[in-house]
């Protein structure tokens, strides 16, 4: 069994104007030192999928169905003193935003000796030493003057590391990192994942990538989630999804990049934007914005806009597409016929 | 004055070889220098040193010494990394920060000393596209007031029906449903926002603009089509782009001609095609390598050592010496020229200029 086994995950929103479905049927597993990417736009419900791992979704917001199991225990049913093992010691966490991420009144030490002692028994002295050799691992220079710096003497790539340093304080099996290089300038970005990807190597850590970067997504995990409307539209290892796209909707994404097209020419754009989870169109979430709703013979295809995909296989990927599944099935009966 | 202010006044800008290129440039940006005082008002600058009063100053060096040309139907990017100063460039040229020494020229006018009625026709010719398309449009003002607005200011002998014709001319031209009119700005999603934003700069029919990161408040399918309204608005109407990005990847895409800026100055200008092929400033290399590409599994980043420095206390010489894997004595001593290579592009490098690299 895996290390963490998401099944049938379902997180809504109870707001006044009705419930909210953020998150559908979410599946997937993360076996031991495995890198995952979660790959959407904003309001594809990518991070709250992250926090609902954690159960950190925060009132109105619960989570209405599904299991999260990890190492034989079942997250979402603990207690928040059972959680509490977890987070922090088993499963860490890396915001986007380094400059909220770390308490302001607090010296670094202060704050790395702090999480040591929760979890642990041991005294500050050694809680500082672990401090200080997570600090060297995570390449900050002059280490133990850091210790007793403030957040605010620290610039953001900086900052950035020491958080890494405390998401790795206790040694977890899972690191979740949240857009953790969004808030970061590009050289500096690359330098960040340059470290997360050497470090999670190193020590056999899991890691969980949320974000919209498919450059970086791509050159720092093995497999991909590809999200839209609080739905898992494609899941696959990352080389396959990258080169070669099923999903109209993963297809569109990363034809939209600059870099994939002729410089001068217009970029292939996805017509309209991700439709509000208050208000999804019927069937498919995404066919208000498809180019394959027709089939080959150019009738419309009455599943996209009246039923939810099913996932079909297709070689290592899973996708959630009728057109898809259609092609699928198609060369199915060729085969059997010849 | 800083140390750094001095070298560059002891080592003036060479003038004659930019005006083979000033024939066909729209705007010129010559010496431009700004400096943004820390040190509060005269009574807060005032210290007691050695039983003494003096008068204690301190500058951001935002921007030092930048010369450019940007040529008509050309859109000449600006990249660089936050802090590096682009922003300023953008906003000094728009007029909206005086410069603190170095002139503007537009069209062979200079603009960076007059006052704003002087201005106001120049304002009509360039307008600017800012970043935030949730802070640039007004919340209180409906959609179609929001773009009556700029009509209303530089042709103040239109009719109404005529204002409203342009209305709507420039909605249909970017993509907006003219019913979007009544809304207000909070009532649409980022990707529409900039669009209105791009509108409002279009209906004066500028032949200039200014775009401060257009795109990078937005999501990924969004920013592709912001992009190609972008250019869809430059072949239609011949306009000419300041495009200050930190997204080489949307520079590679959209930009005739690039200026590579670090801590103020700039470093290297090529066009596009050039630069992406055969970056020659170590700075511009190393940026190169950090764009995060879906291809390659385990790039090769040039990892520069250290961080930015402080625009308060410059490095003396080449402002990028201490992250620098190339630097000598040199270096840290003598400011490095913009200096024209074989094919066009100029860079301010000593190592280049020597042969190292």
């Amino acid at each position: 069994m895996a290390l963490l086994e998401v099944n049938n995950l379902d997180v809504r929103f109870a707001l006044r104007q009705g419930e909210v479905h953020a998150l559908r049927d979410i599946c997937f597993s993360l076996e031991r030192g495995e890198r995952l990417g979660i790959v959407g736009e904003s309001g594809a419900g990518k991070s709250v999928a992250a926090f609902s791992l954690l159960n950190l979704i925060a009132k109105p917001g619960f989570i209405a169905g599904g299991t999260v199991n990890f190492d034989g225990q079942v997250l979402n049913r603990m207690s928040e003193r059972g959680l509490r093992k977890v987070r922090g010691n088993r499963i860490s966490m890396i915001f986007q935003d380094p400059m909220m991420t770390l308490n302001p009144v607090l010296s670094i030490g202060e704050q790395m000796v702090e999480c040591l002692k929760a979890h642990r028994r041991i005294s500050s002295k050694e809680a500082r030493a672990i401090a200080l050799d997570k600090l060297q691992q995570v390449q900050i220079p002059s280490p133990e003057t850091r210790l007793d710096q403030y957040p605010h003497e620290l610039s953001g790539g900086m900052r950035q590391r020491i958080i890494i340093a405390i998401a790795l304080l206790l040694d977890p099996d899972i690191i979740i990192a949240d857009e953790p290089t969004t808030a970061l300038d590009v050289t500096i970005q690359a330098e960040i994942m340059a470290l997360l990807l050497e470090l999670c190597e190193q020590h056999n850590v899991g890691l969980i990538l949320i974000t919209h970067d498919l450059g970086v997504v791509s050159q720092v995990t093995q497999r991909i989630l590809v999200m839209y409307a609080g739905r898992v539209i494609e899941q696959g290892p990352t080389r396959e999804i990258i080169n070669d796209p099923q999903h109209p909707y993963t297809q569109g994404l990363i034809n939209a990049l600059p870099q994939m097209a002729t410089p001068g020419e217009k970029l292939n754009q996805i017509r309209g934007s991700m439709p509000s989870l208050s208000n999804l169109p019927s069937g498919c979430a995404f066919h208000p914005r498809c180019d394959f709703i027709n089939r080959a013979d150019g009738q419309p295809r009455p599943a996209c806009t009246q039923q939810v995909p099913e996932f079909v296989d297709s070689g290592n990927c899973r996708v959630a597409c009728h057109m898809v599944a259609e092609m699928l099935e198609d060369r199915r009966l060729k085969e059997e016929i010849s | 004055m800083s140390a750094h202010a001095e070298a560059i006044t002891e080592n003036p800008m060479p003038t004659p070889r930019q005006n083979e290129e000033s024939a066909d440039s729209l705007l010129q940006i010559r010496d431009l220098k700004k400096r943004f005082s820390l040190s509060g008002d005269f009574l807060d600058q005032l210290r007691f040193k050695g039983g003494k009063l003096v008068r204690h100053q301190e500058h951001v060096h935002a921007i030092n010494g930048v010369n450019l040309d940007i040529k008509r139907g050309e859109a000449l990017c600006v990249v660089g990394e936050s802090g590096c100063g682009k922003s300023t460039v953008a906003r000094t040229v728009m007029g909206l920060l005086t410069p603190s020494e170095g002139e503007i020229r537009y069209d062979g006018q200079r603009i960076d000393n007059l006052s704003s009625r002087q201005l106001l026709p120049y304002r009509k010719r360039m307008q600017m596209i800012f970043q935030n398309p949730y802070a640039s449009l007004n919340p209180r003002m409906t959609i179609q007031q929001t773009l009556e607005e700029p009509l209303r200011l530089h042709h103040p002998d239109w009719k109404r029906p005529k204002i409203l014709e342009k209305v709507e001319e420039v909605m249909h031209s970017v993509g907006i449903d003219p019913d979007w009119g009544k809304r207000f700005g909070h009532e649409f999603s980022g990707g529409q926002r900039q669009r209105i934003a791009i509108a409002r700069a279009l209906a004066v029919d500028p032949e200039f603009i200014v775009a401060d990161e257009p795109i990078s408040a937005l999501d990924v399918s969004i920013q592709a089509q912001v992009l190609n309204l972008l250019m869809e608005a430059q072949q239609e109407r011949n306009l000419t782009y300041l495009f200050i990005t930190h997204d080489l990847a949307v520079v590679e895409h959209f930009g005739t001609r690039v200026a590579v800026m670090y801590l103020g100055t700039v470093c290297e200008i090529a066009t596009t095609a050039t630069l992406f092929e055969k970056p020659r400033h170590p700075y511009t290399q190393a940026l190169l390598s950090a764009i995060p590409r879906l291809k390659d599994d385990r790039p090769q980043h040039i990892r520069l050592s250290g961080e930015v420095p402080t625009p308060v206390n410059l490095p003396s010489g080449c402002v990028f010496h201490g992250r620098c894997p190339h630097a000598n004595s040199r270096c840290k001593q003598e400011i490095p020229l913009l200096q024209t290579q074989d094919d066009g592009t100029r860079v301010a490098c000593h190592a280049v200029e020597e042969g190292r690299l």
